[in-house]
């Protein structure tokens, strides 16, 4: 793995991973309908993607259920994880282990339909949910981003010195105050990597959503496939510039923050 | 006598009638099919700074928590002040722990750290405060007060997970290894600090080690663990000059053994014939009869090894000395006897000695009669 | 008073603890219970619904399947429910070739991912700081911007007037555009650019952990870099291999979106199928047991295998 082959074949890698999103971003600005065939420089695409109620709209839908999704995700996903490192024994640990992850390795497309049949029964039987749309949609998110967070948290809450809630129950902590007072505060870093990482999955999630949702009720990226199942689409490159550049500022960002607090800390 | 007294009231132990401030009655801890601890009896007196002292994974750590209320025994009871601990949770037992990691809250600063139990009492917040800061001064770290524990020494972290542990003024202190993170030279100096910290308060300590050394410094009373049994407890000095067992006598500091029957036993004198030494005076010990199994046990510092036979010595052994090792403040010795045997000494440097004993010289190796303990187990 | 306001309240407390043990309910039951039903609802009963649907007929109706039972005119309980839908399954080579298509073409992505993700990998590895961090912020980077956007980055390169063919056609290398969309090889472009970063990631963690003590011991005792290589690191790297293998090919296996935006109409992938037979043919029957079927075939032996291998890890 010397010489020129390791280089060569690093750019070469390098080139693959970015080479379309470049093209991506500089057809944005392509004054030309054909895309990919260059017809000066302008940004009447972002004017048209600005002036789109339907991709606007989308766009605060998938919002709110990315914030809903991850908010409930990172509750539900951290309980499972201190239930499973934190209590040794209980009935149905095995079960609780095993759906908890099992998520993880579920193709989309039978999470998407089965939790549809099931919300389609209960609304048969139990008259709840009326209807698909939101709620729906948050539900089917929060599910398979719990599985997620409950891994980054399992993770953390495994290196964590266990001696730490000890001693705050050995100074007079009820169980439930160690929880607010020690684990939360020292597992925090881990949970907000895990909400974002959950917001991200959920605010991504075309298969799931396409099932579970209903009229009035379509995110992102429902509305970007039907549009480019129909072939390529000038303002969407310009929406996944914007997209690219907000993911880019953030990570640059959330890269700088860190390299600074990392000089503080020492 | 006067000073048998004040012996007696600063050694309740060695009194019947001393009521003990910890009773540990018939403990058993088990973890599945294994046994941590094993029908523990133990009693600790106010005031003591009591050592459990053992190898890792002799059940030393397991009994301290289950002091603390970490763990509950799987059989027994233990007492604190009179009280059953049983159904007593770690957070409403007089009891503190400085945890052998420490476990310094990493996302609170210092002085939060050690007012968190004051907090958890329910003391006012600037009464809490105030309590935190002055047991900093007493540990010497108020101008720290603000820093967050990663921005701490090794030694000065132990010394704020002391204070967080004391602040609470516990009956009973509990510390996990507390110099074990330490260095050798800051480990020695802080020992001390440990005792006199202890006398201050009166507060009674139960301190879990593997270090002998540590142990015989702090300790009032030492508890030798195995396998989950506390084999023997006594005082560093009993400990050492008495042991009940080979494994005592060989865990604590080096002794060498010397297996053999009792031969003779006169009502001045006593004979032994071992395989090593051949026959061994030493006074009576009672309770052995003839042809008893027993071990001679000998710390090195007490033969004695000089190039000359020495006069009037009842037992003295020839042989050559096949290692020497130069310490500085004594030199240690390997004698080889013509049957084999290995004799392992030490001798104190007293002298500037102009021409020491060497490699390879015949030499005479000495034993009083006293310095033999003998064991039967 | 600030003693007795704690004891009241810690009495308060208690009483109430002591209310709730007394009907079984504890606060730590509670904190298991919350995560438990979730999941019990949301994840494993939708399985029984999948079953129960698939074992009905499609109908025209709300909702559009028959129930398993219905009372007979003399009050009779008939039971409906029957195996059809698994017997069409499996007499159709249209879901034979599905299944079979699908596990081809995730096995032909993972191992392009893994021969282009590996070196990669490598090189991040042995790379002095700061340019191995600033490297790999380079790999997951793409990981953070929308999935279905990066597939249409592809769709602008791969057509007939994209890029790719717009550049060989101006440099006169071809005359005519070269069809490059609607073939398998783009669904492998495709799959293999999406889930690159979970190939590399679990590949240069397990690079980083190879000692380089290692590579120096073997050149010292006399091999060459490449049987080095061969020798030392790459036996030393299969547990990432294995790893970040299973991480493309797991996902890939029931991937839809790929397939429908870059493959051709004969690109046949399960995900594909079940998706066309709920919102194309509207058979919610059918659709379920497609998912009943591959959960049996696809995700059991690949949830099976992990388990086998956390197992492992354990010990």
């Amino acid at each position: 793995m010397r010489g020129w082959f390791l280089p060569t074949a690093v750019v070469f890698g390098f080139v693959f991973l970015y080479a379309p999103i470049v093209s991506l971003v500089v057809f944005s600005f392509n004054e030309s309908r054909l895309v990919t065939v260059w017809g000066g420089f302008s940004t009447r695409w972002y004017g048209e993607l600005l002036r789109d109620r339907q991709i606007l709209g989308s766009a605060w839908v998938s919002l709110q259920v990315a914030f809903a999704s991850a908010t409930l995700s990172v509750v539900i996903g951290t309980l499972g994880a201190f239930v499973l490192t934190r209590f040794s024994k209980f009935t149905g640990r095995l079960l609780l282990t095993g759906m908890i992850t099992a998520p993880l390795v579920m193709p989309e497309v039978i999470t998407g339909l089965s939790l549809l049949l099931l919300f389609v029964s209960m609304e048969l039987t139990l008259g709840w949910p009326a209807g698909r749309g939101l709620t729906t949609i948050i539900i089917a998110h929060t599910t398979f981003c719990a599985a997620f967070v409950a891994v980054i948290a399992q993770t953390r809450l495994r290196s964590m010195d266990e001696s730490l809630e000890e001693a705050a129950r050995d100074l007079g902590a009820s169980p439930v105050r160690v929880f607010f007072d020690i684990t939360l505060p020292v597992i925090a870093p881990a949970l907000v990597a895990g909400w974002l990482l959950a917001f991200t999955l959920s605010l991504d999630d075309l298969v799931i959503a396409s099932f579970v949702s209903g009229p009035g009720a379509s995110t992102l990226p429902m509305v970007i496939f039907s549009k480019i199942r129909l072939g390529v689409s000038p303002d969407v490159n310009a929406l996944a510039t914007l997209i690219i550049g907000f993911v880019f500022v953030a990570v640059l960002i959330a890269g700088w923050l860190m390299q600074r607090g990392l000089r503080k800390g020492l | 006598m006067a000073h048998t007294a004040s012996a007696c009231e600063l050694k309740p132990w060695r009194t019947e009638q001393s009521r003990p401030f910890i009773s540990v009655k018939g403990v058993t801890k088990q973890f599945g099919d294994f046994t941590a601890v094993s029908a523990v009896d133990l009693d600790i007196f106010k005031g003591e700074l009591f050592c459990l002292l053992g190898e890792s994974g002799c059940g030393k750590s397991t009994l301290l928590r289950m002091l603390a209320g970490f763990e509950h025994p799987t059989r027994g009871s233990i007492l604190i002040d009179g009280e059953d601990m049983a159904r007593v949770p770690p957070d409403r037992r007089p009891t503190n722990m400085m945890f052998q990691s420490y476990a310094l809250f990493p996302h609170m600063s210092v002085e939060k750290n050690v007012a968190y139990g004051l907090l958890r009492e329910g003391m006012r917040k600037a009464d809490a405060y105030a309590r935190a800061n002055e047991m900093l001064r007493m540990v010497k770290l108020e101008k720290l007060a603000r820093r967050k524990p990663d921005q701490l020494s090794g030694g000065q972290r132990q010394r704020v997970a002391l204070a967080r542990a004391l602040v609470k003024k516990p009956k009973l202190l509990l510390l996990d290894e507390p110099l074990g993170a330490l260095d050798k030279k800051l480990r020695e100096e802080t020992q001390f600090e440990l005792i006199k910290i202890q006398e201050t308060l009166g507060v009674t300590f139960i301190v879990v080690t593997h270090d002998q050394d540590e142990a015989m410094t702090l300790a009032t009373r030492i508890g030798v663990m195995r396998d989950g049994v506390i084999v023997q407890i006594g005082e560093p000095r009993e400990i050492y000059e008495t042991p009940n067992s080979r494994f005592v006598a060989d865990f604590i500091g080096t002794v060498n053994l010397f297996e053999g029957q009792v031969d003779a036993v006169a009502p001045d004198m006593m004979r032994i014939e071992t395989a090593d030494l051949g026959p061994v005076l030493l006074p009576p010990v009672a309770g052995l009869t003839r042809g008893q199994h027993v071990w001679g046990a000998v710390r090195p510092e007490r033969f004695t090894i000089t190039r000359a036979r020495p006069e009037q010595a009842r037992n003295a052994w020839q042989g050559v000395v096949e290692e020497m090792g130069y310490i500085g403040h004594m030199s240690q010795y390997r004698v080889r006897l013509p049957n084999g045997v290995l004799i392992r000494t030490s001798q104190s440097n007293r002298l500037r000695d102009e021409d020491p004993i060497s490699w390879d010289e015949q030499v005479w190796v000495s034993v009083q009669p006293v310095a033999f303990r003998v064991l039967t187990q | 008073m600030n003693r007795d306001n704690l004891l009241t309240r810690s009495a308060f407390w208690r009483a109430t603890a002591w209310g709730m043990g007394k009907v079984g309910l504890t606060g730590r039951s509670l904190v298991i219970a919350i995560p438990m039903l979730w999941l019990l609802v949301f994840f494993l009963a939708p399985f029984f619904v999948l079953g129960r649907i698939s074992l009905a007929e499609a109908i025209i109706a709300r909702p559009p399947y028959t129930p398993l039972f219905e009372r007979g005119p003399d009050g009779t309980l008939e039971i409906l429910a029957s195996l059809e839908n698994y017997r069409f399954l499996f007499e159709d080579a249209l879901y034979r070739n599905a299944y079979i298509s699908s596990i081809r073409v995730a096995l032909i992505s993972t191992i392009f991912a893994l021969l282009i993700g590996y070196p990669i990998a490598y090189y991040i590895a042995r790379a002095p700081e700061p340019r191995r961090s600033i490297l790999l912020l380079m790999v997951i980077l793409p990981f953070w911007t929308s999935f279905l956007l990066r597939v249409y980055a592809w769709m602008g390169f791969l057509r007939s007037n994209g890029v790719i063919n717009n550049t060989l056609i101006s440099l006169g290398l071809i005359d005519s555009p070269i069809q490059m969309m609607q073939t398998d090889f783009a669904v492998y472009i495709g799959i293999v650019y999406t889930y690159l970063p979970f190939m590399i990631l679990p590949l240069y963690a397990n690079l980083t952990k190879l000692d380089g003590a290692l590579l120096e011991a073997a050149s010292d005792l006399g091999a060459s870099p490449m049987v080095t290589f061969f020798t030392v690191t790459l036996p030393l790297s299969l547990p990432g291999i294995v790893a970040g293998s299973m991480l493309v090919f797991i996902p890939a296996i029931g991937e839809y979106v790929i397939p429908a935006l870059l493959g051709g109409p004969d690109t046949l992938m399960i995900g594909r199928v079940l998706w066309d037979e709920f919102f194309s043919s509207r058979d919610w029957p059918v659709a379920s047991a497609v998912a009943i079927v591959m959960l049996f075939l696809v995700v059991a032996p690949i949830m099976w295998l992990q388990s086998v291998q956390n197992r492992r890890e354990e010990q």
